[in-house]
């Protein structure tokens, strides 16, 4: 569960990247989070494991304050949100399964994963997170002789491997081709519905966001201009949310 | 849409994977450690003495300061002598540097019978330190500048041939052909084709060398081949430190100098 | 109305006349700066004997003293190379670990003032001016000649464009996969261990086989100055003219050169 209470952020240079947010995701949903590039869309995201600190307001996961979390209080949390970016930020000379390890560092004392021993169970589980987005076989490889899609599946396993309860998804698909980019959506669907674990995700393909999400969450300058179910966020809606009707290069077709 | 694959359930159907053998990067690493503890062994030199040794450096340091700044007069002639010992050499250097760079270049139709050997005596040339040239010419023309200025040509030599015929062989191959087309000959494809394209990089690698150069003069007089290292040599025999100091300041100052004015000749050239 | 039209054209000569008096000034200055140094060449230290010298260096390399490669007491051209070989591993190994704090103090992603990365800078520029046949004799007066002083040279001298080398690597390197990590949960250390090394290590092995192939063409010359190596055979048989073996000598730093080169090559080759 996220919750956030009358949150701002205000860049140093003015910039207003949320306004006075106030809304809570329940758990086990899917959220998709809406809107023009530079609407706040990824302040949101990244305010809620706090790669980016927020201005005033609090947010907190599961009942936790990140607002007010420091030191190993946040690296906690954050060990339980679970994070996928549009570059996959992969160590792409390192194998897929160290890639898929390095989301466990957060379980584990500092000296033992400065000299990299991994329990078995570990290892184990990092497998088992590679099955589930399929691509076990791809284990051993270096991740850098991955295709994008497979690539940002070690990303989605990482985030699996790392038992997380919230995975955040900024911008998933965003360097993706339209096949890939379903197969990644799947995955993120599949696992949100078999593990129930509760997804947030940006995107700026309208017709992908009313096929996965449950629920619409429309970003305009910072604030939530729209709340609701994929049912409700009709043309009209959208067109609210992007303040112009939609463009074809925001539908990603094919569907 | 959905593949069936992706919504397989967990199965173990997969076969086990085993991760691949590290036993070649285990083995570098291995060897590595060997061959550090036979070095260690036969020079005796342990981690006990490099960190022992090294307060013996700060006590020699102490020595140095204050600088004997009256000693700075005596040492400016040499010092400028090192500074033309360098300017020659690397001139000379580059200048033999040039038929050779052409000679070895692959994408001018040079015969292999010229380009094989003419890169194989640069590669053999590259080999030798700037010290060695230095002590070698000391012995056949005696002690003084003119054999230091000797092993500079030669050690200049060996690094412009080798960096402007790269350079030269990274070339754009388009003028080439169009002067080939219009029936140039080869003297001509060079002057037109080649050295618009090269000279940039042969000036930059040329400026380049004498920064090398410059530090490389200063320590020529080591072995009698002229210019402050000498004065350093004597100084050090006589155990006068802070005579010492004061060549060094001087050696830092003026490699600053030349290092800053060049890198912005360079900047502009390139 | 006559001035606006005669402007142009005088403007455009103007220029011309400007760029060739540039030009004509750098032609002084460069043949001024000639001039001085070859009128400070003194050329009157040239020995007469020039001429016999090298022919009895001919002939010495023609014919080198083989029988100095193997010396049952020691003191010959193997062990020689033997010791400047160990002198320059030991010199890079020293200088690739030193290095690496100076690395990461230099690189400007590793801090947020940039005062603290540009003094980094600042101290490993100043390493890299000292010539290492400088720094070798300095400790030689400190620790005693031998190598010891030649390892400690090599690898002080070494730092400053190893330092260099490395920072540069540190601060071109992919900063997502430190974001997924801090993201996961993991503190500055296991930021550093698993999302910065895996993306440096390779290239600072690559570096340092580099400094290698540099540090073995310099052992070998550590020795006319009493830091070790084959450096020390060789100034001796330089001082009694026995170009014979001064023959064996040179010809045993090419083989040796050209096969740490090839080897390094290999190395480099296979790690990146």
């Amino acid at each position: 569960m996220i919750e956030f209470d009358n949150v701002s952020k205000v860049y140093p240079n003015g910039t207003v990247g949320l306004r006075n947010i106030n809304l809570t995701i329940k758990e086990g949903e899917l959220v998709v989070i809406v809107g023009l590039s530079g609407a706040g869309k990824s302040t949101f995201l990244r305010s809620i494991n706090r790669l980016t600190d927020i201005s005033s307001g609090e947010i907190r996961v599961n009942g936790k304050s990140v607002t007010h979390a420091a030191g190993s209080q946040l690296r906690h949390i954050r060990r339980d949100i679970g994070m996928i970016f549009q570059s996959f930020n992969l160590i792409k000379r390192s194998t897929v399964v160290r890639n898929v390890l390095s989301g466990r560092v957060g379980y584990h004392s500092t000296l033992r994963t400065m000299l990299g021993w991994f329990p078995k169970e570990d290892v184990a589980l990092s497998l088992d997170a590679l099955q589930r987005v399929n691509i076990r076989e791809k284990a051993y490889v270096r991740a850098d002789q991955l295709s994008g899609g497979q690539q940002q599946r070690v990303s989605i396993a990482r985030a699996l491997a790392q038992e997380a309860s919230v995975i955040l998804a900024d911008e998933p698909v965003a360097s993706l081709d339209p096949l890939t980019t379903r197969q990644v959506m799947d995955d993120l669907q599949r696992i949100n519905r078999e593990m129930n674990i509760t997804t947030v995700i940006n995107l700026h393909f309208i017709d992908l966001a009313r096929e996965y999400a449950t629920r619409i969450i429309g970003l305009r300058a910072g604030e939530v201009v729209f709340d609701g179910t994929p049912a409700e966020a009709t043309d009209e809606a959208f067109a609210e949310i992007y303040g112009r009707p939609a463009l074809q290069d925001e539908l990603l077709g094919g569907a | 849409m959905k593949t069936p694959a992706s919504t397989a359930p967990l199965q173990p159907a997969a076969p086990e994977i085993l991760p691949p053998r590290k036993t070649k990067q285990l083995a570098g690493w291995l060897v590595l450690i060997a061959v550090l503890i036979v070095c260690s062994i036969r020079t005796k030199v342990t981690p006990y003495q490099l960190i022992t040794g090294l307060p013996q450096m700060g006590s020699l340091l102490r020595e140095m300061f204050p600088p004997d700044w009256s000693y700075l007069p005596t040492i400016w002639a040499p010092m400028m002598e090192t500074v033309q010992i360098a300017i020659l050499g690397t001139t000379l250097g580059g200048l033999l540097a040039i038929p050779v760079a052409l000679l070895s270049a692959s994408n001018l139709q040079v015969s292999r019978w010229i380009s094989l050997p003419c890169r194989m005596i640069l590669n053999l040339v590259r080999t030798i330190p700037d010290l060695l040239f230095a002590a070698i010419f000391v012995a056949v023309f005696g002690i003084g500048p003119f054999a230091g200025m000797l092993a500079l040509v030669f050690f200049s030599f060996g690094i412009i041939a080798k960096l402007t015929f790269e350079a030269i062989e990274a070339i754009d191959p388009g003028p080439l052909e169009a002067m080939t087309a219009v029936g140039a000959n080869r003297m001509q494809i060079i002057r037109f084709g080649v050295v618009p394209q090269a000279l940039p990089y042969f000036m930059s690698y040329l400026l380049y060398t004498f920064e090398v150069n410059i530090r490389a003069a200063a320590v020529l007089g080591l072995v009698g081949a002229g210019g402050i290292g000498l004065l350093l040599d004597r100084a050090l025999g006589l155990f006068r430190y802070d005579r010492a100091s004061i060549i060094i300041l001087l050696t830092l100052v003026i490699v600053l100098v030349i290092d800053y004015g060049s890198t912005i000749i360079r900047r502009k050239l390139l | 109305m006559k001035n606006t039209h005669t402007a142009a054209p005088a403007k455009a000569s103007g220029s011309t006349l400007l760029s060739r008096l540039r030009l004509a000034l750098i032609v002084i200055l460069v043949a001024a700066v000639y001039y001085w140094s070859v009128q400070g060449m003194q050329f009157e230290g040239i020995q007469g004997t020039a001429g016999t010298v090298s022919r009895s260096i001919l002939q010495g390399f023609l014919h080198p003293d083989w029988s100095f490669v193997y010396l049952a007491e020691g003191e010959d051209l193997l062990r020689g190379l033997l010791d400047t070989l160990v002198i320059s591993i030991l010199g890079t190994v020293v200088a690739a670990v030193v290095c690496i704090p100076f690395a990461f103090w230099a690189s400007s992603n590793m801090s947020r003032r940039l005062a603290v990365s540009g003094s980094g800078k600042i101290v490993l520029s100043v390493i890299r001016v000292f010539p290492e046949i400088i720094v070798a004799i300095l400790f030689i007066k400190a620790v005693g000649p031998g190598s010891f002083a030649g390892v400690l040279a090599l690898g002080i001298h070494s730092v400053g464009m190893l330092g260099k080398l490395y920072s540069e690597t540190i601060e071109s390197i992919d900063r997502g996969p430190e974001e997924a990590l801090i993201a996961s949960g993991a503190n500055r250390l296991q930021v550093l261990r698993y999302a910065v090394l895996p993306q440096v290590i390779p290239q600072f092995l690559s570096y340092s086989l580099y400094r290698f192939e540099i540090n073995i063409r310099s052992a070998t010359t550590l020795g006319l100055v009493g830091a070790g190596g084959i450096g020390t055979p060789l100034i001796f048989a330089l001082q009694v003219r026995n170009w014979n073996r001064v023959g064996i000598i040179l010809l045993g730093i090419i083989v040796l050169i050209i096969l740490t080169d090839w080897i390094s090559g290999w190395v480099r080759r296979r790690i990146i």
